[in-house]
């Protein structure tokens, strides 16, 4: 990293923001200051204030009380095109973008000095001038919908540059990248600097918070728990102690591998999109063990969340075999599936793990109550549900204030807590959980794996598909890479390397590495 | 009587009844382009009729009675958007509401406004001028074109309206930023939008579009008041919506062939084919090409992965903290 010079008047400066929503204090009293030239990588769990602070600086938000300076000026920021104009952009975690509508539209978006009738031509130069600046290829014409994520994410850039933004804000920026890519995006903000621009970036990893900031903000629960020099900071540890407020554990405690029969057997699946074109998935064929964890590694959207429709029962399959527990499973309905001893822990928990405006006790139950243990005669027993439901809170720490809670109103860690705790309960030997911790904040996410190898050890075929090749390699016995629908290739997790991983998933082949 | 006569007149017919449409469908496009459904197109309509023909008739005032249709569509479409976008209710029982609300009041006031001579009823009174056709010299005489350029002012405006809301559409800035509201509200507020406003502003404008459509209905069409004489065109306009692909340039198709085969029906009657074809069937088949040409629409947008899919956000109320 470049020396930081820290004598002229910062580019920014908050000072005592708070800010509340209902029930929640989202921050409290918190300061921030960036200089010119920059990183400020701000650190903390989910739902520590970070995007909300974040969005108050680009005036998507309004702060209840605090003042913001910018430049030295205080600023009064009440809309994005407030901060636009004092020269501050953000790129939100989930992309701004319209998407059907062109590149170079989506660009100029909004923007107030456009003549009623926009100039395409021109803005469709000066759009190809900067992306050469700072090697940030696209095509103007293109539609946002057709391009990949790295593409779009490329966009967002040029979008701030485009309109003159020299403090840029990046809320988790290489979340949805590959290795690769998140390497290329380094590289422009790292050119982006040297011209005097400054950033502040939202994360929680904290290798990238060591390669690439100058200084590290943490937040915990609203408040601002440390400002400190990442050149200070000795060990990693350190800085996932103090987002947490205690001792994490960065090795997971698991048994010996001790694989036992095939429990999932799938052969030559194959998914056509409807409509035609390229197979969804092709020609997929692995198998899982009892005591075993296979990891599914990959850019999101490469097929992973087809292959675990597919074996759950909830897409059809072309052509393959899927066997369960030793029984043909190919094309049943999901009932017939649960009833084959699956357990699933689905990729989007709010529309397909729980139903938000029941309990969290009627959650809990609701794998269960066709059975003897839960109802007689098509009705529901209320008493044993009770009891059911609360030994399970208990059993799974599920922080709700009772079980008669709506689900909707739990964090998302207690949400995904709830759904573990109904599907490992009802498991019948087979596991699949689709990134089981996504979004959570490092607490829940280690709750979760440890759960996830406790089912290993006990003998139960896990399917673990994670977009976090970390997880994967503390986590699973195998890891599988999946790009555009084709396993490229399955390697024991003990000895696979971080890079080799990354170049699969970009579609590398083996032979080419 | 001999075909080209036929079609000739045939689409002079087609015009005629397409140009209330036209002008409806047009309305609700740049409507649900930003996200409003307004299923109340069909009192606006009624509404717009009466307000044009009440006004007509006291003042003998085209104009005036064409701004009049304008002012009240454009306020019962304002109670619409203050329902949904303020008080964020739910846009289809919303507009359900408007529906009802206008054909009642429409048809409870054309008893009351009418002169007492004819017991206060609006009903069955003459308007001392209407929007006649003007024919143009020369270009008016061409076979089957020829209708073209032998209607009434308000088509004409038509010719102008059309091409130039395609444009302002696809070509302006204030254009990218309706569709960027109907499309993805958030992105939209982000780059400093106020989607609130964008939507009042085109939910009112559909409005007073949808108005003007009315009293195409009551100042050309059929120049007199009729209780609940739009007959269910409110209805067809959300189905030519969905025709036109929310293109303002394909509302001019999906008026065609609906007004179309709606003239069709009236000249087959006339011409005596009911002794073939029950007269009922011929009533209803241009709401069963309707149907049929809906299916049709969403089988090829099925084709086309989309490209023909309505905005995004439609139906959905919007606010920033909304997660």
């Amino acid at each position: 990293m470049s020396e930081l010079t820290t004598d002229e008047t910062p580019v920014v400066r908050m000072v005592n923001i708070t800010k509340h929503f209902p029930g929640v204090l989202a921050n409290d009293q918190v300061n921030l200051t960036l200089h010119r030239g920059e990183i400020l990588a701000l650190l903390g769990e989910n739902g520590a204030g970070k995007s909300t602070l974040m969005n108050m600086l680009v005036g998507l938000y309004q702060a209840d009380s605090g003042e913001i300076y910018v430049k030295g000026k205080l600023a009064e920021i009440n809309s994005p095109q407030d901060s636009m104009a004092l020269g501050i952009g953000m790129i939100h975690q989930e992309f701004m973008l319209v998407g059907n509508m062109s590149v170079a539209e989506n660009i100029v978006l909004g923007m107030k000095d456009l003549p009623f009738v926009p100039p395409m031509a021109e803005i469709h130069e000066k759009i190809t001038e900067l992306s050469k600046r700072y090697g940030l290829q696209v095509y103007p014409d293109k539609i946002i919908q057709d391009l990949s994520v790295g593409e779009q994410q490329r966009v967002e850039i040029l979008k701030l540059l485009y309109r003159g933004a020299d403090i840029l804000i990046l809320d988790e920026p290489t979340a949805v990248l590959t290795p690769g890519e998140a390497r290329d995006l380094n590289e422009i903000l790292k050119k982006m600097l040297t011209e005097g621009k400054s950033a502040i970036f939202i994360t929680h990893k904290m290798d990238e918070v060591m390669e690439f900031s100058h200084t590290v903000q943490v937040l915990r629960r609203g408040k601002s728990v440390s400002v400190c020099p990442t050149k200070s900071i000795k060990r990693v540890q350190d800085l996932a102690n103090m987002m947490v407020g205690r001792d994490i554990l960065f090795s997971l405690e698991r048994g010996p591998y001790n694989p036992g029969d095939i429990k999932v057997e799938v052969k030559d699946l194959l998914v056509l999109p409807v409509g035609g074109g390229k197979p969804i998935l092709d020609n997929i064929s692995f198998s899982i063990r009892g005591g075993e964890i296979l990891g599914i590694a990959g850019v999101a959207g490469n097929g992973q969340q087809q292959l675990t429709e597919a074996i759950t029962g909830l897409l059809k399959v072309n052509g393959g075999t899927i066997f369960l527990n030793g029984k043909d499973m190919t094309n049943k309905t999901p009932l017939q599936v649960i009833k084959a001893g699956v357990s699933h822990i689905p990729a989007d928990r709010g529309s397909m793990g729980v139903v938000g405006d029941m309990s969290v006790g009627d959650n809990l139950s609701m794998k269960k109550y066709r059975t003897a243990e839960l109802s007689s005669h098509n009705i529901i027993k209320r008493g044993l549900v009770r009891k059911f439901a609360d030994h399970l809170i208990e059993l799974f720490t599920i922080k709700t204030p009772n079980q008669d809670t709506s689900v909707k109103f739990l964090s998302g860690g207690n949400i995904q807590k709830t759904i573990l705790a109904r599907e490992i309960d009802a498991c019948g030997g087979i596991l699949i959980a689709v990134y089981p911790s996504r979004g959570l904040d490092v607490g829940a996410t280690e709750a979760v794996r440890q759960n996830l190898i406790k089912q290993r050890d006990k003998g139960c075929a896990v399917l673990l598909v994670s977009e976090e090749l970390e997880e994967l390699l503390m986590v699973a016995d195998k890891i599988a890479v999946m790009f555009e629908g084709r396993i490229m290739d399955i390697v024991d997790a003990k000895d696979a390397k971080t890079e080799e991983l990354g170049m699969l998933m970009a579609g590398v082949e083996r032979r080419d590495i | 009587m001999n075909m080209l006569d036929f079609i000739t007149k045939l689409l002079a017919a087609t015009l005629a009844m397409g140009t209330s449409l036209a002008y409806a469908t047009l309305g609700e496009v740049y409507t649900q382009k930003t996200g409003i459904l307004n299923l109340g197109m069909e009192g606006i309509m009624l509404m717009g009729a009466l307000a044009g023909f009440t006004t007509a008739f006291n003042t003998g005032n085209l104009y005036l009675a064409l701004m009049m249709a304008m002012l009240v569509g454009g306020f019962f479409s304002l109670i619409h958007a203050f329902l949904c976008i303020t008080m964020r209710a739910n846009q289809v029982p919303a507009g359900l509401a408007i529906t009802m609300f206008g054909t009642g009041l429409a048809n409870f006031l054309g008893e009351r406004l009418g002169p007492a001579s004819n017991g206060y009823n609006l009903t069955g009174m003459n308007i001392p001028s209407k929007f006649s056709n003007i024919a143009i010299p020369f270009l008016s005489d061409i076979p089957i074109l020829g209708a073209l350029f032998d209607v009434s002012l308000l088509t004409y405006a038509l010719y102008l309206l059309i091409p130039f809301a395609w444009f302002f559409m696809y070509k302006t800035k204030h254009g990218m930023v309706v569709r960027a509201v109907g499309e993805n509200p958030r992105t939209a507020a982000s780059m400093g939008i106020s989607v609130s406003k964008i939507r009042y502003i085109y939910t009112v404008i559909g409005g007073m579009l949808a108005g003007l459509g009315g009293a195409c209905l009551s100042l050309s069409f059929t120049p007199s008041w009729n209780e609940g004489m739009t007959g269910g065109k409110g209805w067809i306009v959300i189905a030519l919506v969905i025709f036109s692909t929310w293109n303002p340039a394909r509302v001019v198709i999906g008026t065609l062939v609906f007004g179309g085969i709606t003239s069709l029906q009236f000249s087959l009657q006339a011409a005596g084919l009911k002794m073939v074809i029950p007269s009922q069937f011929l009533g209803f088949s241009p709401y069963l090409i309707t149907l049929v040409a809906l299916a049709t629409m969403t089988i090829i947008n099925q084709k086309k992965k989309g490209s023909f899919a309505s905005p995004s956000a439609l139906g959905t109320s919007f606010a920033i903290d909304d997660k």
